[in-house]
């Protein structure tokens, strides 16, 4: 570190100030418009610091990042401010200061290290080649110290693990493997942006540990962006909150958790604290699988293997699990969309036929689904008002204005106007989206809604608003639900039961108080242990209690 | 090379052998559509119901359909490709000929033609939403619209007839010289290369901008590297693929695009010889000629998908 | 529809020279000043006032002909699209919802005919078939159909496995109400500037079968036809094939503009108004 010496080691290491950062953007149709992106921020950040930029989609976190290195990302330019960087102002520099910086001074770590390795070359080479580049070591040095690097994130088979390919290794590697490049060269400054968001729950932990203590021993500073005020609280010194490229607060990580001054911050700190007490199950079930197996491919690939669930009127069970554990293609199979090989579905006392097409009308009506991609899930070409009206139309054949009655009401229940109807889905937005398909579902005057990670591509604040209001419907309509998702932070708010998946079999299954009760088995123990909470030290806590090694190792 | 890649390259080539001959199959069946035959059409309308007789004897037009079929084929595989109606020729030895002037003529125009789009792909790339590019691309989009005979007219007017800078009838015979022979076909290579040229060009655009778009490139950008360094490190090996393809299926397009243009030069290949014989509804020289010119698109096609197979690495560094 | 002002000039130009052909060649008799077969002055004569255009090589005056020959032209061009837009989005649709056997044979039968070259199979059929404007309309259109199918199939597949389409299925929505309310919608534009495209590809097909003689036959020409008759007189320096093969090319430019206003709208604007 020779050449840090010669710089004076109490000034600080980036001091960004009243940062603008605009775009072009080109509405169809209408003249190109400059849009403000970023307005006015202003951050320090000091040596072997990190500071976590926490924000919802939209908020301008990854922007304010990237300007560390003085990039904009797809004709994103900074207007206004200053970037300074050890003492110098890099937004003034030209393209050459600016290669000197990047790679050498700041280095990044993208949300998709899949993507973000070049396909066509092996793992070493890329991991070296900034290190290389900026002449910082010789060729060989540079690769002992990323086997070092690599030793140290935990990666398998440290001395050879660089001879890969990026698609030889799994997503949770690379993401290790993309902090090794960055740290290679030595960097004063980390941007990691969303490193672990990708992943699934338990490998996000592990990851998220590794970058903890590889900030610590190497003693570089960071800046942290999630929309995880959870993840972030692990790892960052200091927090700032984003919102519509806008500093909402900023402040050290244990004022913004404990004590937020903010109301966003607040709601933000309070986060899936949704008071639910749970129900007992009583009578009949609403619907009853029995023995379910079901494969892909003509029987090749068993993904579910002998699964059994009730669920009973006015209820909801949560299924989790991670990607791969066989809880959509219960979804899939419930609905008849994949007849499974083995096992019987019994649905308010009749049996279900296993497939789609020999379905009852009334049996289609009283099991509706709502998806994950609110997007995809309407049509484009349809207003609200038929996307909502249709069913109305097809199971109760209503028409004219007793139709559009109806279908007032219904955006009425999902606490959206009637001037909604004629609106099409672009013009919505993610959470007014998915509040119209399950008003779609709602008007089927359904027994059963199918809920397949319906928050998870939704801001926490917003999918917040649809779990209460899936929960107030819930009330009015007696109505079940069958929630699918990853995250346990939702399954804790909202459920009455819950099935734990893991590979294709139910691991656990019970009332939601006993399911979350120790003793637990070791996958379920794993799991609950990955939920990051919003605590200052869980994440040492969390990893020195961990008995099983997640899945992505 | 790893084992799966030859693997995949050996179905690859395996698919085109089935490919050419189910083509062999549909070409053969297209000039069967009709009740008339070769015997027909020799003797004309006038001839005895007896002569007629004879000669379908003679020539085995009284065999069954696909018995017909395999005889043609086994004479293809073996090169012999019948005699023409029209002339009583043995179709191989005048195809000879023409085949080479053909090829000739089409990798002239593709040593011209693909360097030019590759460049200007680069060049719009570069400076991409520009100037440059909106021209490169309103050329592009002219050049899609017109006609062969228009810019091969046009090129003979300007160019042949009025500055009397090239000859206006491509004439070639033995024992000319390379310039002779280059200077005779230098506006059909013109011509040609404004064919492919505007299509090559988009694509290679298209292909570029892919991979400059990709995370792997920013990636390279965020670590310091100058332009020039993130092109040939980083975005040119996952190009090479794309290019590659889409100079591929140019040269298929070419070979094609060379009949027009051979009758517009009066140049003696493959091109004009195919037209003039189904003037002439002369069945056999059609069914060779035919066969000949899928036998290289198919090819060409092969190649492009080979390169494909060989330059992905996920292929080639199996887990 | 975005409103009038909004259309590009490129688009406008396009808008207006396609108008005014298919304006010329639906008005022939009252637009054109001569009869279209008669001879009414010397061979290759230069344009002048009593000619706009100049003769043909038989005397024959140039801008009758060629606003006789945009009938002919634009006339089988667009029987020939049409054809194969009909065949091709039907069959297209249909092999991407049925899926399964239906569409690994139709989409295997097509990638044969695709192994051929349009012109080289064109001219092998055409080697044996009379040769008139229904066999040119059916060549042309059945080989196109092919093109079609794949854009169609491969637009419906995409289409066919979005959610919302999966939801009209579970709703009980028959095959029908998924294909003309759920998918057609979504997948009409680019089917549309694919319709342009295709148009241009007729014209530019029929032109250069005319022209090597095997398309519409004297004593009826299309502009393609035109170039073939006036080509000898290239060599002394007389330009008059020049004029049909640039009405081609300005034809097939037009309509291109237009398509290519259309396209990128679509890509601009996904879904929502439009």
């Amino acid at each position: 570190m020779a050449r840090l010496a010669a710089k004076d080691k109490s000034a600080r290491l980036l001091d960004i100030r009243g940062l603008r950062i605009e775009a072009t953007s080109y509405p169809p149709g209408e003249p190109p418009r400059d849009i403000v992106i970023v307005d006015g921020v202003s951050l320090a950040l000091e040596r072997g610091k990190v500071l976590g930029l926490i924000g919802e989609s939209g908020a301008g976190k990854s922007t304010v990042g990237l300007s560390s290195m003085s990039y904009g990302r797809g004709g994103v330019r900074i207007t206004g401010g200053e970037v300074v960087l050890n003492g110098r102002d890099i937004t003034k520099g030209g393209a050459r200061l600016l290669r000197q910086v990047r790679g050498r001074e700041v280095c990044y770590v993208a949300q998709s290290a899949a993507a973000a390795f070049n396909p066509a070359r092996k793992l070493m080479d890329q991991v070296t080649e900034a290190a290389r580049q900026h002449r910082i070591c010789s060729r060989a040095e540079a690769e002992k110290r990323a086997v070092g690097l690599f030793r140290k994130l935990g990666l398998p088979n440290p001395d050879t693990f660089g001879d890969r390919f990026p698609h030889q290794v799994s997503g949770g590697q690379l993401q290790r493997a993309m902090t090794a490049m960055a740290l290679c060269s030595e960097p004063d400054l980390i941007v990691f942006d969303e490193p672990t968001t990708a992943l699934d729950v338990t490998t996000q932990i592990d990851v998220l540990a590794s970058i903890k203590d590889a900030i610590r021993d190497t003693n570089v500073a960071a800046l942290y962006i999630t929309h995880d005020l959870a993840v972030v609280a692990q790892v960052a010194d200091d927090i700032m909150v984003l919102r519509h490229g806008k500093t909402v607060e900023y402040g050290e990580t244990r004022q913004i958790i404990k004590e937020p001054r903010e109301d966003y911050t607040r709601q933000l700190v309070s986060v899936h604290h949704i008071p639910h007490r749970q129900k007992p199950a009583s009578g009949a079930p609403i619907l009853a699988a029995r023995g379910i197996t079901a494969a892909y491919g003509g029987g090749q690939v068993k993904v579910l293997k002998n699964v059994s669930l009730d669920i009973h009127l006015g209820q909801t069970v949560a299924v989790v699990g991670e990607s791969g554990s066989g809880k959509s293609t219960l979804a899939r199979v419930i609905t008849g969309l994949l007849p499974p090989m083995e096992g019987s579905i019994e649905f308010d006392g009749r049996q279900l036929s296993p497939r789609l097409a020999s379905r009852k009308r009334d049996d289609l009506r009283e099991l509706q689904m709502i998806y994950q991609m609110a997007d995809t899930a309407m049509n484009p070409r349809q207003t609200v008002g038929t996307i909502i009206g249709r069913p109305l139309e097809f199971y109760f054949n209503m028409r004219g204005s007793e139709r559009d009655r109806r279908v007032a009401e219904l955006l009425d229940k999902i606490e959206m106007g009637k001037g909604f109807a004629d609106r099409y889905p672009a013009e919505l937005s993610g959470g007014q989206k998915q509040r119209v398909c399950i008003a779609r579902a709602l008007a089927a005057k359904p027994k059963l809604i199918i809920c397949d990670e319906v928050t998870s591509a939704l801001d926490p604040l917003v999918a917040d608003g649809i779990l209460k209001l899936l929960l107030a419907l819930q009330q009015e309509e007696n109505v079940a639900y069958l929630f699918i998702t990853h995250d346990l932070a939702t399954v804790k708010s909202i459920s009455d039961s819950i099935a734990v998946m893991y590979r294709g079999e139910v691991v656990r299954y019970g009332p939601r108080d006993e399911v979350l009760k120790p003793p637990f088995d070791a996958y379920t123990e794993l799991l609950l242990s990955s939920v990051p909470e919003m605590e200052l030290g869980w994440l040492e806590n969390a990893m020195k209690t961990r008995k099983m090694a997640s899945a992505g190792n | 090379m790893s084992l799966p890649v030859l693997k995949l390259v050996a179905q690859r080539i395996a698919m085109g052998i089935l490919l050419l001959l189910a083509v062999s199959v549909l070409i053969f069946v297209g000039t069967q559509i009709l009740p008339g035959d070769v015997a027909q059409s020799i003797l004309g309308q006038s001839a005895t119901p007896q002569a007629l007789e004879n000669l379908r004897r003679d020539m085995g037009l009284n065999d069954p359909a696909y018995i017909r079929y395999f005889r043609w084929l086994g004479g293809v595989l073996t090169g012999d490709l019948g005699t023409a109606l029209s002339s009583g020729q043995d179709i191989a030895s005048s195809l000879k000929g023409r085949l080479w002037n053909t090829l000739f003529l089409a990798f002239w125009a593709a040593i011209v033609s693909i360097p030019l789009a590759i460049g200007l792909g680069l060049l719009a790339v570069r400076y991409r939403n520009g100037f440059v590019d909106r021209l490169i691309s309103g050329l592009g989009l002219a050049s899609t619209s017109l006609p062969e005979f228009f810019t091969g007219y046009l090129l003979i007017y300007f160019v042949a007839v009025r500055l009397q800078w090239f000859p206006s009838v491509s004439t070639v015979f033995d024992g000319m010289t390379l310039g002779e022979r280059l200077s005779a076909i230098a506006l059909p290579v013109t011509v040609l290369t404004l064919v492919v040229l505007a299509h090559m060009m988009r694509m290679t655009r298209a292909a570029i901008l892919n991979v400059m778009q990709s995370a792997y490139v920013e990636t390279a950008e965020l670590k310091g590297l100058t332009p020039l360094q993130i092109i040939t490190r980083h975005a040119f090996p996952n190009a090479v693929a794309p290019i590659v393809n889409v100079v591929m299926l140019n040269l298929a397009f070419l070979v094609v695009g060379v009949v027009v243009v051979e009758v517009i030069f009066v140049y003696p290949g493959m091109g004009q010889y195919l037209v003039d014989h189904v003037a002439k509804r002369d069945v056999p020289v059609v069914q060779a000629c035919g066969l000949v010119f899928a036998a290289v698109y198919v090819t060409l096609n092969i190649v492009a998908d080979i390169v494909a197979i060989v330059s992905n690495p996920r292929l080639r560094h199996p887990k | 529809m975005s409103s009038i002002r909004n259309i590009p000039v490129s688009a406008w130009i396009g808008l207006v020279l396609t108008a005014l052909f298919v304006f010329a060649a639906v008005f022939a008799p009252w637009v054109a000043p001569y009869p279209v077969g008669e001879t009414v002055g010397d061979v290759w004569e230069p344009m002048s006032a009593k000619y706009l255009l100049g003769t043909d090589n038989l005397g024959r005056d140039l801008l009758s002909r060629l606003i006789y020959g945009a009938r002919i032209t634009i006339f089988i061009a667009a029987l020939a699209t049409a054809l194969s837009f009909i065949l091709g989005s039907v069959l297209g649709f249909a092999a991407a919802v049925i899926g399964g056997w239906f569409d690994q044979l139709m989409s295997r039968f097509v990638d044969l005919i695709m192994a051929i070259p349009t012109l080289i199979f064109a001219l092998v059929v055409l080697s044996v078939l009379p040769t008139n404007v229904v066999t040119l309309i059916l060549v042309m259109g059945l080989l196109d159909a092919t093109r079609v199918y794949r854009l169609a199939r491969a637009v419906a597949v995409d289409i066919n496995v979005m959610d919302f389409v999966e939801a009209a299925k579970l709703r009980g929505e028959g095959k029908m109400w998924v294909i003309f309310r759920e998918i057609l919608p979504n997948a009409l534009t680019p089917l549309v500037a694919e319709l342009g495209l295709r148009f241009i590809f007729a014209v530019l097909f029929l032109s250069a079968l005319s022209f090597l003689g095997l398309g519409v036959q004297p004593p009826d020409a299309d502009w393609g036809g035109m170039v073939k008759e006036n080509k000898e007189g290239i060599v002394f320096g007389i330009p008059a094939a020049l004029i049909p093969a640039a009405a081609i090319a300005v034809l097939a430019i037009s309509v291109n503009l237009v398509a290519d206003w259309i396209l990128n709208r679509t890509t601009s604007l996904k879904g929502g108004r439009g």
